[in-house]
């Protein structure tokens, strides 16, 4: 259903717009904005040209306040003797969604899956600096503890082989303790898949494999199932990167529903996305983090010259 | 899309635009035979395997004898009233299980651990070459090897002891472990090739949960390859069942299954015969010059073998179904 937009919609993109190219992954991260316009509804600039006026979503005052959820304060981290990461001081809050930005092996990945201590799990990764979650240092924390409240969604959609409901239950059983019935489970399931924007394609499928599914749904199951645990913190890793326009646009819109509920950092390749979703947004550039600052500015009036390089090359 | 189709098209080599470029009949001549070499090869393998099933077929039909599967091997001079091969048609079914049984979980294990802990290294690098020793084996060796380590005074309760504290050394038990290392191998690669093909994203998916290694083997992985399991193990019964050597060595040598002792073990620790070891025992090489049941019961082998790989074929296409994207 995600390749193949549903007729009703397509009409109403026609009279928008000049009819969108067949779906071709490769035109994801090209042009966007050709198929999937921001979420505001606002038509695109073509080209993004004017910045200034972008259509960044101005936060919501009347949201409730801010909370930082997460720190890192100097993290260095290093494979082998290959620094990677370069004393990145960064807070991810709730109410907002963080992006980082920059070209290829920057480091930004690295960050990102060092805040659910993920990067532990290659040998040679080493790491120093603190990163807190809620004030407390994340080293201290049991490592399972800490990833059922620190979350990730992987850039290619990884459900596993089992049926819907399982992928989400399997998100829900606790370490250890007995294996609770598909009833008991049940509401939480259904809840978790509400949240991700899948339960009504789905809920009447819960027992069909999970691999099934399109790449949009499978992806939108991979947030369902991060986000059944009730973490205080998403971690997305170019979640959309594997994803056609028109799913991406749809995670996208999940993605700030989300944004009071959890705090949200996501690694995107994609300028004109981290423009669409991000509030607030960390440039990183050779596992520095060269500019940090809200997504107007950081997309508008850069302060360092690679910012400016790098936003405005990607602007054309 | 217009465009992708017109990129496809071959912009026209330097031959000029008229013979199609798949047509062998522009290649240089070296090609052309090696093309045609294939194809031969190709058609006398279909020759080869054909001729196989259908005199099989044919000898087979020509002593069909359904009685002969259910009547126990006698001892008779006259071996057209000595009976049928009931007893080697269950010792080949037991000695098949028994084996698979011991192979599946330990293969399985052996390749978890290799593609997901795996360290120290070399230790890794030991098992590996280990598990190709044991696969370069010929099967007689096993079967003799087998032979050494059961006739050990301690191993008497896997088959009996004769008068004298003799260890008799050879039974159901001891042919299956020796079988069991024929299929382990195979069991091994096709699990361990399974779990390689599991992107490491989905592993860390899992971690990302907040799941231990354990449990992600134990519910991710193992569920995901299920499939491989089943492609080695089904590969691994067709092999111990049409495997002779180890039977001949190590299962006694006597036609019907005997058992090693009066209690629930006796048939474990007894002897007897499996369809390979009649083939061979009433084929002109054998003792019994019963070419005509060697025959009959050469086919039904077949047919078990030929059956058990139209299975492994079938596990293996249904594994394709779980693809995950890369």
């Amino acid at each position: 259903m995600d390749s193949l937009s549903p007729p009703e919609e397509r009409d109403e993109r026609d009279v928008i717009l000049t009819p969108p190219p067949p779906v071709r992954r490769i035109l994801v991260d090209r042009e966007p904005q050709a198929v999937a316009p921001p979420p505001n509804g606002q038509r695109p600039q073509p080209g993004g040209a004017a910045v200034g006026s972008s259509p960044v979503r101005r936060p919501d005052p009347s949201l409730g306040p801010k909370v930082e959820r997460m720190r890192a304060d100097d993290v260095r981290i290093a494979y082998g003797a290959k620094e990677a990461v370069r004393g990145v001081t960064i807070p991810v809050r709730q109410g907002e969604v963080l992006a980082l930005i920059g070209p290829s092996g920057c480091g930004k990945t690295t960050l990102l899956r060092s805040f659910n201590r993920l990067v532990e799990i290659t040998p040679t990764a080493s790491r120093t600096g603190v990163i807190s979650l809620d004030g407390e240092d994340i080293d201290t924390l049991e490592v399972t503890a800490l990833r059922r409240r620190v979350s990730m969604v992987f850039q290619q959609p990884n459900p596993f082989p089992m049926s819907i409901f399982d992928n989400v239950a399997y998100a829900l059983r606790e370490q250890g303790s007995g294996r609770p019935g598909k009833a008991e489970l049940l509401p939480d399931v259904r809840d978790a898949l509400q949240r991700a924007g899948l339960w009504d394609e789905v809920g009447d499928t819960l027992d069909h494999p999970a691999l099934r599914l399109s790449g949009g749904q499978q992806q939108r199951l991979c947030i369902g199932r991060a986000l059944a645990a009730r973490p205080e913190v998403l971690l997305l890793d170019e979640p959309c990167s594997a994803l056609d326009p028109r799913s991406t646009q749809v995670i996208e819109e999940l993605i700030l529903r989300l944004r009071d509920d959890v705090a949200i950092a996501i690694v995107t390749h994609n300028m004109q996305q981290a423009l669409r979703v991000a509030d607030q947004v960390g440039f990183m550039y050779l596992g520095e983090l060269v500019e940090y600052g809200p997504a107007d500015q950081v997309f508008g009036q850069p302060r360092e010259v690679r910012t400016r390089e790098y936003v405005g090359g990607a602007f054309g | 899309m217009t465009s992708t189709a017109a990129g496809q098209t071959p912009a026209g080599g330097p031959g000029g635009a008229s013979p199609p470029i798949d047509s062998p009949s522009s290649w240089p001549l070296v090609d052309r035979a090696g093309y045609y070499a294939a194809w031969v090869a190709g058609l006398a393998l279909i020759a080869i395997a054909g001729s196989i099933l259908v005199y099989m077929a044919v000898k087979g039909a020509q002593y069909f004898d359904l009685g002969l599967l259910t009547e126990s091997p006698t001892a008779d001079l006259d071996q057209s009233k000595a009976g049928g091969f009931k007893d080697p048609l269950i010792g080949t079914a037991l000695l098949t299980v028994m084996a698979v049984a011991i192979a599946a979980p330990l293969g399985v294990a052996i390749a978890v651990w290799l593609t997901e802990y795996g360290r120290p290294a070399g230790l890794a690098r030991a098992v590996e070459s280990g598990i190709e020793v044991v696969a370069g084996t010929p099967s007689i060796v096993l079967a003799i090897f087998g032979l050494l380590v059961f006739q050990n005074q301690l191993l008497a309760p896997f088959s009996f002891e004769a008068e004298g504290d003799a260890v008799f050394g050879r039974s159901f038990i001891a042919a299956a472990c020796m079988m069991s290392l024929i299929a382990l191998p195979l069991v091994v690669g096709a699990t361990r090739e399974a779990l390689n093909a599991i992107p490491g994203h989905v592993r860390e998916a899992s971690y990302a949960l907040g799941k231990t290694k354990a449990a992600t083997i134990r519910r991710v992985l193992l569920p995901a390859v299920r499939p491989g399991i089943g492609t080695g193990t089904a590969l691994g019964m067709g092999r111990v069942a049409g495997d002779t050597a180890i039977v001949i060595v190590l299962l006694g040598g006597t036609l019907q299954i005997t058992r090693g002792s009066d209690d629930v073990f006796g048939l474990f620790r007894g002897t007897g015969s499996t369809l390979t070891s009649y083939v061979y025992l009433n084929s002109p090489a054998g003792e019994g010059q019963a070419p005509e049941k060697a025959y009959f019961a050469a086919f039904v082998l077949l047919l078990v073998v030929v059956a058990l790989n139209f299975a492994v074929t079938r596990i293996a296409r249904g594994r394709k179904e779980a693809a995950w994207t890369r």
